[in-house]
């Protein structure tokens, strides 16, 4: 029961690090300091605290958007796993859930923009919905693969059925799901190679662009929601990498918050390493994910 | 890692060298994907020996992996400087087509694999050598510069090994017949016939052959 | 029975009625109020028939050769007159709001007549259990809406959308005719029962060649590709609440045929499930591609409904394939989605050409680009409209996400137990369903986006206003049906578990009971339902707390900042074709998207130089069903050439028929 509440309870607390993580880390290598860790959180404070300027062109839809996006994002929470503490709601198909939760968010995010009525948000909206149209069969594809593998189709049964033991055994199955799903947590996110989440430029932004009318607490959800998608996404892909539970509850905690901190770490690095694709490029790497999961899917013994 | 995982870590590569050829339009890329892929290709008669290991199968596999992971290359890259060439140019079929059909091919072999009733254990390894002779041969039929054709039939050359080495273990006779199919074929035609084209021709586009006819 | 007796008999009676009443308002008051009072008694009888042990059966002689009026409301069919009765009611009550203004200026007696007979026919053709009765009542169902497209017939489009609408109807039906002529005699009777018993035994060989004809036949009135070419064209040209009644449940007819039709075909091969599953999948993928260059909104609507025949075929291919490869527990949970779906999809579709008649009804015309900002001027219809959207396009907690979850756990189920091969098509159908809903994401937020966000792109769009209260009551009454179907998603699955029973008994008889599943649908389900609606719980919470945050504080109204964009023109906000260009760019050559572009030239181009314009045209109709009537045409033709008015000749044709009969019959004798 604690530790069903606690997989819960430490990204609500701990999700802002991570991100204070990945700016840090590109701080580094740009040879800079960086920001504090806790910045975000001072963010977030300071978004909820002040007051909002609404154009006069939206209606409610521009108001719900946030609400709704962060509603989903904490709901989605509740399936994901923490290292080996097990998820603290979980059923067999609950991933299709799950997977529609987020692409609710994404819609009424997308709708904020739109309406709005800029041409700038109408732009963002319209390459977030074909991109992430093309992202979803991918992960489907890629939590197949591990159903079949494990025989269970619920996440966090999926993810704990995999341990050091699968590992000898599967190795090339669970390596190549766990590239696709770092794949898609790149896309899913708006991360480098996909989107560049510095820049403001029309040519480069998708996520962005969409909540640029936004201010106030509004900004304040819309920050928050996207660093617990960091960590819904992050959480499933080091499940992968990190062995079975171990027996104490704490040791668990902290191994999972590692494992995420370390998948910070590593989209901290390709952002720093690569530069962000030409948007006539993205549908070509979509599709290697999915080649990826689909191969895994093929490899894995019926 | 016992063989089954061993193989499908050769396999994967494999597969994905052949999507990757397959959407590839630079000629540099192609030449390291082949090699990647022969490279690879080169070590699985080691994974699928079912007796003991002969050292005879080993001095084959090393001499195969020289030849394709490092002569074939080289040998590749110095034409590429002579003719000086960097890109294919249009294809018969567009790129995603051409993926599209990659995939069609890896599908149609896995359902062969069950029709002919290959043993579970080696079904998947079975797939990946016809897809990859089959993508070898769709590059063969679908590109329109010479280099591309010859990298087809280098893929095709690395399905056949596959193949081998899957169904037939344990029987050097077949990687020797193999590689000598290689030496011969490979270096002779390919060498000679993308130098010969060049130096009669202006290019190495086979699509301008069609203006030699009248 | 009774119940339902009776609903048949007070439609048929408002449709004279309606017609006695001639043109005018008396027609509009009695039609549709007679219409909903026969659909009310309709649902009662559907809901009883579906809960009851045994169907209710009647059996009357008829004169026709060969025919009975044969009734049997199996849970099968009790399922299907749910969509019918409800749509009717609600666009009997939408038409009525809707064609307020028409009185006396056209027919509305006809109208209402033939709306009321269309009604009629749908719930005969899925209850009839009688090859000739079912084809008789398959034809009123299929003329009736041919005279309701016609209301404004004096507009080419509408006029050639209904001609269309007939050629197809009537090539299905002819297909539909081999199909029941080749079954009654292998089963040495056209009733139903009888074709049931003959399989498998009896049919052997002519398995392929009757699922063929039955989904050609049956496949162009759900919508099937490439047989859809129909669909485009006569649901926008059709008045909002026909178009509503059409889209909703009269494609669905042709799903209750293909799904009859397999129950007389028996257990089934893979090969079949496997056409199934590619069709679905075809059909949703193209459907919406074709939709997504649509400017007119209730085009792109058509191709919804096209899309989501297509999830219902997937659904289908993936549960007569589970069944076929000995996996029913996975094909239970395909059939139960898939009957859910049907429901689910016709109270959201309806609702949604609702909304687009609404737009019609106020602003003249529904071309997208010239819309925009509608959501200030009407804000009741945006709000049904962006919901119910939302709500199609599979969305939590929107009622039709809980029929797809069902399609998708039982792909799950089978992609995880079955061998590789099988394995592959489970594969694909997860991926292309996720695919299609992807797609259906983002054909929404387009059309929802561009003709009610932002600011309006013309001066038609300024005349909107919210429709008249009838109209708006039938949207009411569909959106509460969508919300109650949703929250009550368990039990419908139980209501449903009969009809998904039947269709698992026509494919493997030899399973007793239900079979055992991996994953109990109930709990499933009740689980979905509670996180759904909590998440939707918790947004309200959030926006609560939203609010008290921003209640002390300064909340100015501006203009759109719009990264400091200082002069924002409404022009300049995104097109409906730029929208979904990503997306179309990547299947160009598929859709065979035309485009015309001046770009604009030199440093100061002068205004109006340039222009862009793109057209997606429908490939099969262009590039298939045009050639074949043309090929026929210039055969008809030359057969014309016997025509020729000459009486000498006309009088030498009958004496060379008659010589000819002799010599044959004298041959013959000999």
């Amino acid at each position: 029961m604690t530790a069903r509440a606690l997989s819960v309870l430490v990204p609500l607390l701990a999700a802002p690090l991570a991100f204070g993580v990945i700016h840090r880390i590109k701080a580094r290598f740009a040879g800079r300091q960086g920001k504090p860790l806790t910045q975000i959180y001072r963010d977030i404070r300071k978004c909820l605290g002040k007051g909002a300027t609404i154009s006069r062109t939206t209606t409610w839809l521009f108001r719900a958007g946030p609400t709704i996006n962060l509603a989903v994002t904490l709901t989605a929470l509740l399936f994901v796993p923490l290292g080996g503490l097990p998820a603290a709601v979980s059923f067999p198909g609950d991933i299709f859930v799950f997977a529609y939760l987020l692409a609710m968010g994404r819609f009424f995010t997308i709708m904020a923009a739109l309406d709005t009525g800029s041409s700038f948000e109408g732009m963002g909206a319209s390459r977030e919905a074909v991109y992430s149209c093309l992202a979803e069969p991918m992960l489907f594809l890629a939590l197949l693969a591990l159903a079949r593998h494990s025989g269970d189709l619920s996440l966090a049964g999926m993810l704990s059925a995999v341990s050091a033991g699968s590992w000898l055994t599967g190795a090339p199955i669970l390596a190549l799901v766990t590239v696709a799903l770092f794949l898609i947590l790149l896309a899913e996110n708006c991360r480098v190679p996909f989107d560049d989440p510095t820049t403001h430029l029309e040519l480069t932004m998708i996520h962005e662009v969409m909540v640029l009318d936004h201010g106030g607490p509004d900004l304040g959800f819309i920050e928050y929601a996207r660093t617990l998608k960091l960590w819904i996404f992050a959480a499933i892909a080091t499940s992968l990498l990190l062995p079975a539970a171990s027996g104490s509850l704490a040791f668990d905690a902290l191994w999972g918050v590692a494992g995420i901190f370390a998948a910070a770490a590593a989209v901290g690095v390709t952002e720093s390493v690569m530069a962000r694709l030409r948007l006539t490029r993205v549908p070509p790497l979509l599709a290697a994910a999915g080649a990826f999961a689909a191969l895994a899917l093929i490899l894995v013994e019926g | 890692m016992d063989m089954i995982s061993l193989a499908h870590t050769a396999v994967v590569p494999v597969i994905l060298a052949n999507l990757a050829l397959l959407a590839s339009s630079r000629l540099v890329t192609c030449i390291r994907l082949v090699a990647l892929q022969g490279a690879v290709i080169s070590v699985t008669p080691l994974i699928f020996e079912t007796g003991p290991l002969s050292v005879h199968t080993a001095v084959l596999c090393a001499v195969a992996l020289s030849l394709k992971g490092l002569v074939f290359p080289w040998l590749l890259h110095r034409t590429l400087r002579r003719v000086v060439v960097r890109h294919e140019i249009e294809p018969y079929l567009g790129y995603p087509l051409s993926i599209l059909l990659g995939i069609l091919g890896l599908l149609a072999s896995l359902w062969l694999a069950a029709r002919l009733g290959v043993p579970e254990a080696s079904s998947r390894s079975f797939a990946a050598a016809f897809a990859t002779i089959l993508t070898g041969l769709l590059l063969i039929v679908t590109r329109k510069k010479a280099f591309t054709q010859v990298m087809g039939y280098l893929a095709a050359e690395n399905g056949i090994f596959l193949l081998t080495a899957v169904l037939a273990p344990g029987g050097p006779l077949f990687i020797e017949l193999t590689i000598l199919l290689d030496v011969f074929v490979a270096v002779f035609v390919m060498g000679i016939a993308i130098h010969h084209i060049n130096r009669q021709f202006d290019s190495i586009d086979t699509d301008r052959f069609c203006s030699l006819k009248d | 029975m009774s119940l339902y007796l009776t609903a048949l008999f007070v439609l048929l009676a408002s449709a004279l009625a309606a017609l006695a009443s001639g043109r005018g308002r008396a027609a509009n008051l009695l039609g549709p109020f007679g219409c909903i009072l026969g659909c009310l008694l309709g649902i009662l009888a559907a809901v009883s028939a579906l809960f009851s042990p045994a169907p209710p059966v009647l059996r009357l002689p008829w004169s026709v050769p060969y025919g009975a009026i044969s009734l049997n409301i199996d849970p099968l069919s009790a399922l299907f007159l749910l969509p019918a009765f409800i749509l009717g009611a609600a666009a009997a009550l939408y038409g009525r709001g809707y064609l307020s203004g028409l009185a006396g200026k056209r027919h509305l007696g006809a109208h209402w007549f033939f709306f009321c007979l269309m009604v009629l026919g749908m719930s005969l053709t899925v209850c009839a259990a009688n090859a000739v009765f079912f084809l008789v009542s398959w034809e009123i169902m299929s003329l009736a809406p041919f005279f309701l497209i016609c209301l404004h017939h004096e507009e080419d489009r509408v006029r050639s959308a209904a001609r269309t609408y007939l050629f197809a109807a009537h090539l299905g039906t002819a297909f539909l005719m081999a199909f029941f002529l080749i079954l009654g005699h292998l089963a040495g009777s056209m009733e139903f029962s009888a074709m049931a018993a003959v399989a498998p035994a009896g049919l052997g060989p002519f398995v392929p060649a009757l699922f063929f004809l039955a989904l050609a036949g049956f496949g162009v009135k759900a919508g099937i590709v490439p047989l859809h070419v129909w669909l485009p064209e006569a649901h926008p040209a059709a008045p909002s609440h026909v178009s509503a009644f059409m889209s909703g449940a009269l494609i669905k007819a042709g799903v209750y045929g293909v799904l009859r039709s397999l129950t007389f075909l028996g257990p089934l091969a893979p090969w079949i499930g496997q056409t199934l599953l590619a069709l679905g999948i075809l059909t949703g993928i193209l459907g919406l591609l074709a939709g997504l260059g649509q400017g007119e909104l209730k085009r792109f609507l058509a191709f919804s409904s096209i899309e989501n025949m297509g999830i219902i075929f997937l659904a289908l291919g993936l549960g007569v394939l589970s069944c076929a490869t000995g996996h029913p527990g996975a094909a239970l949970l395909a059939f139960s989605g898939l009957l859910l779906h049907v429901v689910n999809h016709a109270l959201l579709k309806g609702l949604l050409f609702f909304g687009a008649g609404s737009v019609l009804h106020a602003v003249g015309h529904g071309y997208m680009e010239r819309l925009g900002g509608l959501s200030k001027r009407m804000p009741f219809t945006a709000a049904a409209c962006v919901l119910a959207g939302a709500a199609i396009s599979g969305l939590p907690p929107g009622n039709a996400f809980f029929g797809e979850l069902l399609i998708y756990v039982g792909g799950g189920l089978a992609a995880m137990d079955m061998p590789l091969t099988d394995a592959v098509w489970a594969w694909s159908g997860v991926a292309g369903l996720a695919f299609i809903g992807g797609l259906s994401v983002i054909g929404f937020t387009r059309a929802m986006g561009i003709v009610f966000s932002g600011e309006p792109r013309s001066a038609d769009a300024a005349k909107a206003h919210d429709p008249a209260p009838s109209m708006r009551a039938a949207m009411w009454l569909l959106g509460m049906l969508a919300l109650g179907a949703a929250l009550a998603a368990p039990f419908l699955f139980t209501a449903m578990l009969p009809a998904a029973r039947l269709l698992l008994a026509g494919q493997s008889p030899a399973l007793p009971v239900l079979p055992k599943v991996a994953v109990n649908p109930e709990t499933l389900l009740t689980a979905a339902v509670c996180i759904a609606f909590g998440a939707a719980a918790l947004a309200l919470a959030l926006a609560f707390v939203r609010n008290r945050l921003l209640s002390g504080r300064s909340v100015r109204s501006h203009g759109t900042w719009d990264c400091g964009y200082i002069k924002p023109a409404p022009r300049m906000q995104y097109t409906a074709s730029s929208y979904a260009e990503p997306m179309t760019v990547l299947f160009r050559r598929l859709l065979g998207e035309k485009r015309r572009f001046t770009p604009p030239d030199g440093l100061f181009p002068a205004t109006g130089a340039s222009r862009f314009a793109s057209k997606t045209p429908d490939r099969v109709m262009d590039g298939l069903f045009v050639p074949l009537f043309a090929a026929v045409g210039a055969a008809c033709d030359a057969v014309k050439r016997f025509q020729h008015g000459n009486l000498n000749l006309y009088i030498l044709y009958l004496l060379a028929t008659l010589v000819i009969l002799l010599a044959a019959a004298l041959g013959f004798a000999a």
